[in-house]
């Protein structure tokens, strides 16, 4: 916007900067997503002066091209040019702090540097001559104390007044042959570029930055020229070009420090130390851990407080399903229609499709609100750090990160705030990896569909329930394994080198606007998905063509004079059950779609249009795949009967029989791999809209999908094929390609393979 | 050559060079473990690795193969 001005808030992660930025710019803000990527992008207009745009850069440690983030606040701040950065800097951990501000300075953008955290340094008996360090470093120092918003006001106006002056500062310089080679670059590249840009590419070039290098478009001759000078230097300090400057930063920060930086250095332990000692500790931290993970995963999706658990999150979930999502929306959309005498057809599309839609995502909500509040604690309060600390060993090897374990552990109560949980992974490998697999854990909606499987042909054995979860893991492991040797996953790197930042007590603020943006995110992306697909469900099962007329097959089947014996007698031949079981779903453009589409489950012995019928239904919500079967298996709880149980009780007989029947005797097999393909594919619209949201990217959002139902689909096939091996039966083509299958598996899963050096990201 | 891998849980070494390249070693010399500057290994993970170590003031945690890159004194 012309005129406008634009200040970038940069700094370290764990320094404060959510908290600041939180404080200057109040309720004004706008949350989403840097262009393409994961990594989130905030601005707001600043309460001092709502002229002011201020943008929220990713934390960050450094302007190399190796992070995501990194890249991303590169790229604002050389191509968006902001009028003036604002710096915030950790004063209890300056050393490390001020080596971003080195590179902030060099940009040609006008620096306000706002020292946070005084207040701890001087209770510690250090002491900062910030007077001094304002000098050496050029540019204006605020002493601000985030958390209690003293000097916040004052910071926002210096950096205005920055913006305004548009004067650059000096910079700091490096040694003798450093110097030397700058300055020769600069004259062969950058000397037509205005000249306080001139340093920042005459020092990305020394490093050879190849994203600088590329952008710059230079000659061969000229790129041939400077690499002698940067080889010269290199000779001359015995290192490479980047790590000369890197080295460097650090040791002119030192000297700068000597005089202005006077540790008390009593060498005590501070308080988060202890704390330290004993969370991380040997022996107590796998406990520890262990009852965190209990008390989140217990609190938000565990037993409702009302029976006898503790989970406040069930509780309010349970009410608001009850309350707000069966009897307002739907039963009272529903009178409310019928009284204005709506067409059957709206009542249906309203109450049934729309609302039991928008009720299905509400419900979810305070188990999610609950959730949410526990990570942001976990996070804000330094926690979730040691987490990735003490579950690193094991995840790494399936590349994934330390912190995957909440997702899933999460997904085992609900997939969708599973999937979100991985925001707080930092690495967006690991984060995408973590999007596509942690849907795999058995979520509480597929339990049902274990239930029925395990009830109707294993006898309720206990064990399928177990096997169940067993896959879910060896998806994940497997997954991740064979994904993360694959090109678009190996082709960024992952080093680990991970700060632990000081434990403090949970700003509040940040807590519950964190909390707050999440759940709104969930109800925005996941409430459009599964409307728009809960209409389409709605559509696909209500309505049909019954002899010839199109329309709802509820309504055409009260016509007699369209449903006639002789239709009646036709449906039942063509889905092959008796004539009193002829059903108006049986016309249902879902039935009749099923039919062809079961083609697809045929080599996984499943091949039925009502396990197909089923599956797709399981799209909108996993439990319907059990509901479902009630319908297509013409258990009536109109007629006298109860209610159809969880797990389908009433109709296990009939569920046995009919798998018995239509895989040939191999009943037990086909229910198995019906069970393994609806555990392992797409999970559910609600979880698939989460998934789209995490990803940022509709490209993404299809791989984890396709990825998803092929994987599950493998599965499938492969434990059909080989298991008719063993109970009979079995076909020779397809063992071969069962067996292939399998080899592929196994030597995507033992290749060798080298981890990249270089980040694919733009 | 000893590197920070070698080094046993509370004694505090200086770091003399830094092997490796690319994404990794910029990362850890970028967290300020350059050389000269000495490194307290405060903790060994649970599990056996990452090792926690104090460096420039505060704490960081890095993986045993990447502390193998680093040549200590």
């Amino acid at each position: 916007m012309e005129g406008q001005i634009r200040i970038a808030l940069a700094g370290n992660p764990n320094s404060g900067k959510t908290t600041l930025f939180n404080k200057l710019t109040g309720a004004n803000q706008f949350v989403g997503n840097w262009p393409g990527v994961t990594v989130e992008k905030k601005e707001g207009k600043l309460i001092v002066d709502k002229e002011v745009v201020l943008t929220d850069l990713p934390g960050i440690y450094s302007l190399s091209p190796y992070t995501l983030e990194e890249v991303v606040a590169r790229n604002y701040l050389m191509e968006e040019k902001p009028d003036a950065i604002l710096n915030i800097v950790d004063a209890t951990n300056l050393e490390r702090n001020l080596y971003l501000t080195t590179q902030l300075t060099e940009l040609g953008i006008p620096v306000v540097v706002a020292l946070n955290m005084m207040d701890l340094v001087k209770k510690a008996g250090d002491h900062i001559n910030v007077k001094e360090l304002s000098r050496q470093l050029g540019c204006k120092i605020v002493e601000i104390s985030a958390l209690k918003g003293d000097g916040v006001r004052e910071a926002a106006e210096s950096a205005i007044e920055a913006a305004k002056s548009g004067k650059t500062i000096p910079q700091h310089s490096f040694s003798g042959p450093v110097e030397h080679a700058l300055a020769h670059i600069e004259e062969v590249t950058v000397h037509d570029l205005p000249e306080e840009k001139q340093r920042w590419y005459a020092i990305k070039l020394f490093e050879r930055d190849e994203k600088v290098v590329e952008a710059l478009k230079l000659s061969a001759e000229t790129k041939a020229h400077i690499e002698k000078d940067i080889a010269a230097a290199e000779q001359e300090m015995d290192d490479d070009a980047e790590s000369i400057i890197t080295n460097e930063r650090y040791v002119y920060i030192g000297q700068m420090l000597k005089g202005i930086y006077k540790k008390k250095g009593t060498g005590k332990l501070s308080v988060s130390d202890k704390i330290d000692r004993i969370v991380t500790n040997r022996w107590l931290a796998l406990p520890i851990f262990a009852v965190v993970m209990f008390l989140v995963y217990a609190l938000s999706m565990g037993k409702s407080i009302a029976d006898g658990g503790i989970s406040i999150g069930t509780w309010l979930t349970d009410l608001t399903n009850d309350v707000l999502g069966g009897a307002w929306l739907q039963d009272g959309s529903r009178a409310i229609l019928e009284s204005w005498g709506a067409a059957p057809w709206l009542v249906g599309l309203i109450s049934d499709g729309i609302l039991a839609g928008v009720g299905a995502v509400l419900g979810f909500v305070p188990q999610m609100l609950v959730l949410f509040l526990m990570l942001c604690l976990l996070e804000d309060c330094g926690y979730m750090a040691r987490i990735a600390f003490i579950m690193d060993r094991i995840f790494r090897r399936f590349g994934l990160s330390g912190k995957s374990f909440i997702p899933m552990l999460v997904g085992t109560g609900c997939g969708i705030p599973g999937v979100m949980a991985s925001r707080t992974i930092e690495n967006e490998r690991d984060r995408r990896m973590t999007i596509m697999t942690t849907t795999f854990m058995p979520c509480g909606a597929k339990m049902p569909i274990i239930g029925l499987i395990a009830g109707a042909l294993f006898g309720g054995s206990t064990w399928i329930a177990v096997s169940a979860y067993f896959i879910g893991v060896a998806a994940i492991v497997l997954s991740g394994i064979m994904l993360k040797k694959t090109k678009i996953f190996a082709g960024d790197p992952a080093p680990f080198v991970m700060e632990l930042p000081a434990y403090h007590l949970p700003a509040w603020g940040n807590v519950l606007r964190g909390t707050w943006e999440r759940g709104w995110s969930f109800i925005k992306r996941a409430g459009t998905v599964i409307v728009v697909s809960s209409i389409v469900i709605w559509f696909l099962t209500s309505f049909g063509v019954v002899n010839g007329h199109f329309g709802m097959v509820e309504s055409l089947y009260e016509d007699e004079e369209i449903v006639t014996n002789e239709y009646v007698a036709a449906v039942a031949d063509r889905m092959d059950i008796p004539e009193e079981e002829v059903e108006p779903m049986d016309d249902s453009i879902l039935a009749r779609v099923a039919q062809p589409v079961s083609v697809v489950f045929r080599p996984l012995g499943f091949g039925d249009w009502k396990p197909t019928a089923a599956t797709v239904t399981g799209l909108v919500a996993k439990e319907e795949v059990v509901a479902n079967f009630g319908i297509m298996y013409a258990y009536d709880d109109n007629d006298g009967e109860e209610e159809l149980e969880e797990n389908g009780d009433q109709i296990w007989d009939r569920v046995a029989e009919d798998f018995n029947a239509f895989s040939n005797g191999h009943g037990k097999l086909a229910a198995f791999t019906f069970m393994i393909f609806n555990l392992l594919c797409a999970p559910c619209f609600a979880a698939i809209g989460a998934i789209k949201r995490e990803m940022n990217s509709r490209k993404w959002t299809w791989f984890a999908i396709a990825y998803q139902c092929g994987f599950a689909w493998v599965a499938a096939f492969i434990v059909w094929q080989i298991g008719r091996v063993f109970t009979g039966g079995m076909s020779i083509v397809g063992l071969i390609l069962a067996l292939l299958m399998l080899g592929f598996v196994l030597w995507m899963l033992f290749r060798p393979y080298k981890e990249s050096q270089k980040l694919t990201v733009q | 050559m000893k590197t920070l891998r070698d080094v046993k849980v509370g004694d505090t070494v200086k770091v003399v060079k830094l092997h490796g390249e690319g994404a990794v070693k910029r990362r850890i010399m970028d967290m300020g473990i350059t050389k000269g500057v000495e490194v307290f290994v405060r903790k060994l993970a649970p599990l056996g690795d990452p090792v926690e170590v104090n460096v420039r003031g505060y704490e960081l945690s890095i993986r045993k193969a990447d502390a193998q890159m680093i040549e200590v004194e």
